[in-house]
């Protein structure tokens, strides 16, 4: 079962908004109803499944805020269900929808919405409060919240006290702090200047690996969005236009509107290993001798080959002039010729983190899976290359694109 | 009924519009109707009034100067008490320290009452755009109709004394209590509100731990504005017999007597600057006022 779900979802302002809701339902445009109401989010259906971090991406005014409102009931949909596990948000008692509130949707607010004049600690313990945890064990789990978030020793400061960032932490904390399975953070980045947003990127990423919440993220930031998006639901003017992974947005857009948004991502830091890799040109394996070794090389014209084991773990990487010295010396293991020259990146690796590895050598930087097999290489020309076409045109580069081709350019670079 | 005969009906010499009239008999309906409950406002105003001034008058002057100096000092520092017993000083030494003890009561009684009903009203008004629209009117009402206008009713309900001094101030102080309550909630965040809205808090729960501490220092403006009205409000009283200050202004101005009045007027000074600074101080120390001067560490 999804942690959260939302089927059909309208939610109109204004005098007559179930009116506007059936004229946009028979096709109407936002226009048409606007002598009715005026139409936020129209007609929005998706899933977020438990563990996900699902981002809303669109500009102000697109309905995202008021989405995000309405999956823990701060606003009621006009039409339309939201389903927070089981349960329908739309149709419960106002005491069963606070109940709802403290114990299985938290939220993270922009302007940060800290009590200013309670302390920190007291800021993170809010929602304990709310729940009448004694006082004790509240300021113990605010205390613990409050260190996952980098704040400790900060307790008995006033949030004035504080930077923005660091605000925010305290925000971030009191939403852990409640100890709920679904985390809600409208914008909760945007007001903070770009460094410090990026730092709080990295801190959500690194704890939600450890905790594994279900996140609504709702940005402005397409950056930011690809960044901690598993996947991203599109807006505009109220339309949900596209979900889909970062991946999926860049190299197939569903609209013009999305295309046009995503012409000017940093594609180093959405497109991973794996979208690039290539066939690699020359592999031994550890059984083969060196004989074998200098044939794959000729075959491929490379002057380097990678030796794995007979489950393609990958154990390094044999260079031409190791390989014939060996020959000469009348000596067959070719696990002592392997040279530590060459760092693998995993396929999960960003192409903004390949670039540092693949200047370190001439040689195709090896691409290895989790358990630390050999699966692609990616060659420095590959990866320029798939830089300026993605820049040309965001709809080339994927991940399944033909081997044959592939293994040109990997021979090619190799020579 | 032709828009001509409402003219000629209107402009004829002898027509008046019996408007004075109609309040003359709304005035006399009210006590045929509500005699019981005009006695028992007069019976408690009466009572809140001497107890009050009770306090003040009974023990020596200079014991009564001292506690008020030392709460100036407790709510800002030694400088406002040093103020503040100079100027009691001076009130003895024009001979007017029991008038202006019994207008400090008169003002104590009316702004506390005036509070308790003006909270609770900014309060609802600012959680209701409908109870806001209604309100605001009869709040300019109350506010600009002339302070002595109130003075002729009350008087004809509660006779002459304290207590239609007290209800004139009441009715007269009440407005900023109303209005600076209704400001202060409807600007508080509404992110901080909503924080609480999401975290599950009821809303009489975030009355109390967000909108009102959030409020606060406009409350305390509003608060200072109640205190200021009812010691201006005091001094007219004076004109229906209400002891304290008032009533040596209101004599010095019949009798034309220069001295008497600018000494009672001095008095006058004196207790609102006291009390402006000590409202004020307390304005400041209220927690979100303190923790917002308060910058990075």
């Amino acid at each position: 079962m999804p942690a959260l779900r939302a089927e059909g979802v309208y939610k109109v302002f204004g005098r007559r908004p179930g009116e506007a809701v059936r004229r946009l339902q028979a096709g109407a445009s936002v226009e048409d109803v606007k002598p009715h109401g005026t139409a936020a989010v129209i007609d929005a259906s998706f899933e977020v499944a438990d563990g996900e971090t699902f981002v809303v991406m669109g500009l102000s005014g697109s309905g995202k805020s008021t989405l995000i409102r309405m999956l823990n009931g701060l606003w009621r949909p006009t039409s339309g269900r939201v389903m927070i596990g089981d349960t329908d948000i739309s149709g419960i008692s106002g005491r069963e929808l606070r109940a709802l509130r403290q114990q299985r949707v938290s939220m993270v607010f922009q302007h940060f919405a800290l009590l200013p004049h309670r302390s920190v600690l007291d800021n993170a313990a809010y929602p304990l409060a709310l729940q009448d945890v004694d006082r004790t064990e509240r300021r113990r789990r605010a205390g613990e919240a409050l260190e996952m978030v980098g704040l400790a020793g900060w307790e008995d400061h006033l949030p004035s006290q504080l930077s923005g960032g660091m605000r925010q932490r305290v925000g971030l904390a009191r939403a852990l702090a409640a100890g709920t399975d679904i985390l809600l953070m409208d914008e909760a980045f945007s007001a903070l200047d770009p460094l410090i947003r990026r730092e709080m990127q990295e801190q959500l990423l690194e704890l939600q690996q450890t905790l594994g919440k279900t996140i609504v993220f709702i940005t402005h930031d397409l950056n930011e969005a690809m960044h901690l998006g598993d996947r991203i639901a599109v807006m505009r003017e109220g339309r949900i236009v596209q979900i889909g992974t970062s991946e999926q947005i860049l190299s197939d857009p569903a609209t013009d509107y999305v295309a046009q948004f995503v012409a000017d991502v940093d594609k180093t830091r959405v497109l991973t290993a794996a979208s690039v890799m290539v066939r690699p040109a020359a592999v031994v394996t550890t059984g083969a001798g060196p004989r074998v070794a200098l044939r794959e090389m000729r075959e491929a014209q490379a002057s380097a080959a990678y030796l794995v084991d007979r489950d393609r773990t990958l154990r390094g990487v044999l260079r031409d002039d190791d390989v014939v010295q060996a020959l000469r010396d009348g000596s067959d293991s070719l696990v002592d010729l392997t040279r530590d020259e060459v760092t693998a990146v995993s396929t999960e690796t960003l192409l903004m983190d390949v670039f540092a590895p693949s200047a370190e050598t001439p040689l195709p930087v090896p691409v290895v899976d989790d358990r630390g097999r050999l699966v692609g290489v990616i060659p420095r020309v590959t990866l320029l290359e798939a830089m300026s076409r993605n820049l040309a045109d965001p709809t080339t580069v994927s991940a399944d694109a033909d081997p044959a081709a592939l293994d040109g350019t990997t021979t090619e670079v190799s020579a | 009924m032709s828009v001509t005969s409402i003219t000629s009906v209107l402009t004829d010499p002898g027509f008046r519009l019996p408007l004075g009239d109609w309040v003359d008999a709304g005035v006399d309906g009210l006590i045929a109707t509500f005699g019981g409950l005009f006695d028992l406002i007069r019976t408690v105003l009466i009572g809140g009034f001497e107890a009050v001034e009770t306090v003040l008058i009974t023990p020596p002057m200079w014991i009564v100067a001292l506690v008020l100096a030392g709460l100036a000092y407790l709510a800002k520092g030694w400088r406002l008490a040093l103020g503040a017993l100079i100027g009691f000083l001076v009130v003895q030494g024009v001979d007017q320290w029991g008038n202006a003890m019994a207008s400090l009561a008169l003002v104590l009684v009316a702004s506390a009452i005036a509070l308790a009903i003006g909270i609770p009203m900014g309060i609802w008004a600012a959680s209701s755009d409908r109870v806001s629209a209604a309100v605001r009117p009869v709040l300019d009402f109350m506010q600009t109709m002339p302070a002595f206008v109130y003075l002729i009713p009350v008087v004809i309900i509660f006779s002459v004394g304290p207590v239609p001094g007290l209800v004139a101030t009441i009715v007269f102080a009440l407005a900023p209590g109303v209005r600076f309550t209704e400001l202060g909630i409807r600007q508080v965040d509404q992110e901080v509100v909503e924080a609480g809205h999401a975290f599950g808090s009821t809303p009489r729960r975030i009355l109390r731990q967000i909108q009102l501490p959030l409020a606060l220092p406009t409350i305390m403006a509003g608060v200072n504005q109640v205190i200021m009205l009812s010691l201006s409000m005091v001094v007219i009283s004076g004109l229906v017999g209400a002891a304290g200050l008032g009533r040596d202004v209101v004599s010095a101005l019949s009798r034309v007597n220069v001295s008497l009045g600018f000494e009672a007027g001095l008095a006058v000074v004196i207790l609102a600057m006291y009390l402006d600074r000590i409202t004020s101080a307390l304005a400041d120390r209220s927690p979100v006022a303190k923790a917002l001067r308060t910058t990075s560490a």
